[in-house]
């Protein structure tokens, strides 16, 4: 598969890097995602994932490099780029003293969108996400898969041209990580969303992703197609396996005690 | 299910005029952050207690004492409008705390991904609490008609008390919202809030007039915002109260220092999602 050229990309970045104290979370990354497509950064904890995707929706000023993101440069159009993109944390972003619906309402006035329209979309937006008979409960009654399709909702009332998803299933059971794989592949599929994922989940990787980079220590040590992936290690690779070979490690490895502590807390808020 | 997927990504929403856009985003956080008032019962309760202990004993026992001069009023008719603003301290003093508590889920981060002014986002934080800070007034407006205080009930007096504790009260929360953008911790922003409310509150003209103080401590009250909310409040609340220090200044003094808060906070305030 060729990399697709800059113009066409939805995501490019060129020598993105972002440096924390003494610690290079994320090396001069080379990358782009064409559009339409769900693309996966498949790596361990620490890997850098979580950093690249705070820099591409504009939370975290990179230190060195750029990216454009849905045709805006991220440094120079903050507000541009915002305009175009969705985004789920990895922690619970929904609020949950507040309903449902008005989780969604403040995202609609927050957006822009129009008075008129607003009522209109929160209701479709809960109906594609099975939350329609849940809209005026306070959020804090939610169970994890329900706060994560919520969190879907608000992030694509504005129909975004790209969505950023930080380990979108971590902590949900295998039922509702099956219900949000099926919600992204069919808004990805109807509305031609681009979606970027990460994720340290092979399955997940495996399953919902049309493309992968792996991660691993700030670079990105491979790039493809699962299935191509696999077959360049053997026949009967796993991405566990590419992973070993690329980059020498494992997916489960790694990952400071602050990343682990939140990725913990993630999973208990949403469990 | 299948009925209502969304259509093909648009371009971006139509924007209007940047100060609209500001208003209409203040609002719309606002107005979220009003939907949660009112879903804690005990909330109102613990808000009453601490006015009704220093209205209701320290209060009645200082006017005993008539230690402090209060001109023609009476020790609980000058000590009112003091509780008040001290009320108003307390609640707002702790809003930052939410703000830590969001940062530590996410709710954060989805907030400054999207296109509104970072200042807006605060803004609407600040107008929430200025809302909030209404309660107090009804609970101290209540507890001091029952201890018989001189209210001045006249429209005039009313709203201008309605504003003052309002523009307090968003003073003290985006004061407080700095100080969690600065911290970020809730351990340590608990500690740094107990530190900060004592010397607020008695370094001010809140339970005794400014020309008691020793002159080193009345220019650290003059150097306290409190004191320009007190001020104010004797005037406008109380019947035959009067300000000492100036109407003009004191909402000149509260108007600027909130403005010089908000612009420090939305410069803050990104720093939060990092």
């Amino acid at each position: 598969m060729h990399p697709p050229t800059p113009d066409t990309a939805v995501i490019s970045t060129h020598g993105l890097t972002r440096r924390y104290d003494d610690l290079l979370a994320v090396d001069r990354l080379e990358l782009t995602v064409p559009p339409e497509i769900i693309f996966g950064l498949l790596g361990p904890n620490g890997a850098g994932k979580s950093t690249t995707i705070k820099m591409l929706t504009t939370l975290l000023p990179p230190s060195a490099g750029s990216a454009r993101v849905a045709g805006f440069d991220i440094v120079a159009e903050p507000r541009q780029v915002r305009r175009r993109i969705g985004y789920v944390p990895q922690l619970v972003s929904a609020d949950g003293t507040l309903t449902a619906r008005e989780n969604l309402r403040l995202s609609a006035r927050l957006y822009g969108i129009p008075r008129r329209e607003q009522s209109s979309r929160i209701a479709a937006g809960l109906e594609f996400m099975g939350l329609s008979s849940s809209g005026d409960q306070l959020v804090k009654t939610f169970s994890g898969g329900m706060i994560r399709r919520l969190e879907l909702a608000q992030a694509m009332l504005h129909e975004p041209a790209v969505l950023f998803l930080d380990e979108p299933t971590i902590g949900l059971d295998p039922i509702a990580r099956r219900a949000v794989w099926d919600r992204l592949t069919e808004l990805r599929r109807r509305a031609g969303t681009t979606i970027l994922i990460t994720t340290h989940d092979m399955e997940e990787a495996e399953v919902l992703c049309d493309e992968l980079a792996l991660m691993h220590r700030g670079v990105i040590a491979a790039r493809g197609t699962p299935a191509v992936l696999k077959s360049s290690v053997g026949p009967d690779a796993t991405l566990e396996d590419v992973f070993a070979q690329v980059a020498g490690g494992s997916l489960e490895a790694g990952g400071t005690f602050r990343d682990v502590r939140r990725t913990r807390d993630a999973a208990r808020r949403l469990g | 299910m299948t009925s209502a997927a969304p259509a093909t990504p648009r371009a971006a929403w139509a924007e209007g005029a940047p100060p609209f856009e500001f208003l209409r985003q203040s609002l719309a956080v606002a107005a979220a952050e009003l939907r949660k008032v009112g879903r804690d019962p005990t909330e109102l309760f613990t808000r009453a207690v601490q006015p009704a202990l220093w209205l209701v004993v320290f209060g009645q026992v200082f006017s005993r004492v008539r230690a402090i001069p209060t001109g023609s009023l009476s020790y609980v008719e000058f000590l009112a409008p003091g509780i008040l603003a001290q009320s108003v301290l307390f609640a707002a003093i702790f809003f930052g705390i939410a703000v830590i508590w969001e940062r530590d889920l996410g709710v954060i981060h989805k907030l400054l991904v999207s296109p509104a002014y970072r200042g807006a986002l605060v803004m609407g934080k600040a107008i929430s609490a200025g809302v909030r800070g209404l309660v107090q007034g009804i609970i101290v407006y209540a507890l001091a008609f029952a201890l018989g205080v001189r209210l001045r009930l006249d429209p005039g007096a009313l709203v201008g008390v309605a504003f003052s504790v309002m523009l307090g009260s968003a003073l003290f929360a985006t004061f407080s919202l700095v100080v969690a953008c600065l911290v970020k911790t809730r351990e340590r922003f608990m500690g740094i809030g107990q530190v900060l409310t004592m010397p607020l509150f008695f370094a001010s003209n809140a339970i005794y007039p400014l020309d008691m103080m020793p002159h080193w401590l009345q220019l650290v009250a003059r150097a306290n915002p409190l004191s320009y909310v007190v001020d104010l409040l004797r005037s406008l609340m109380i019947a035959g109260g009067h300000s000492t220090l100036g109407l003009g200044l004191d909402f000149g003094v509260q108007i600027l220092g909130l403005v010089l808060l908000l612009l420090v906070a939305s410069k803050l305030y990104p720093g939060l999602a990092r």
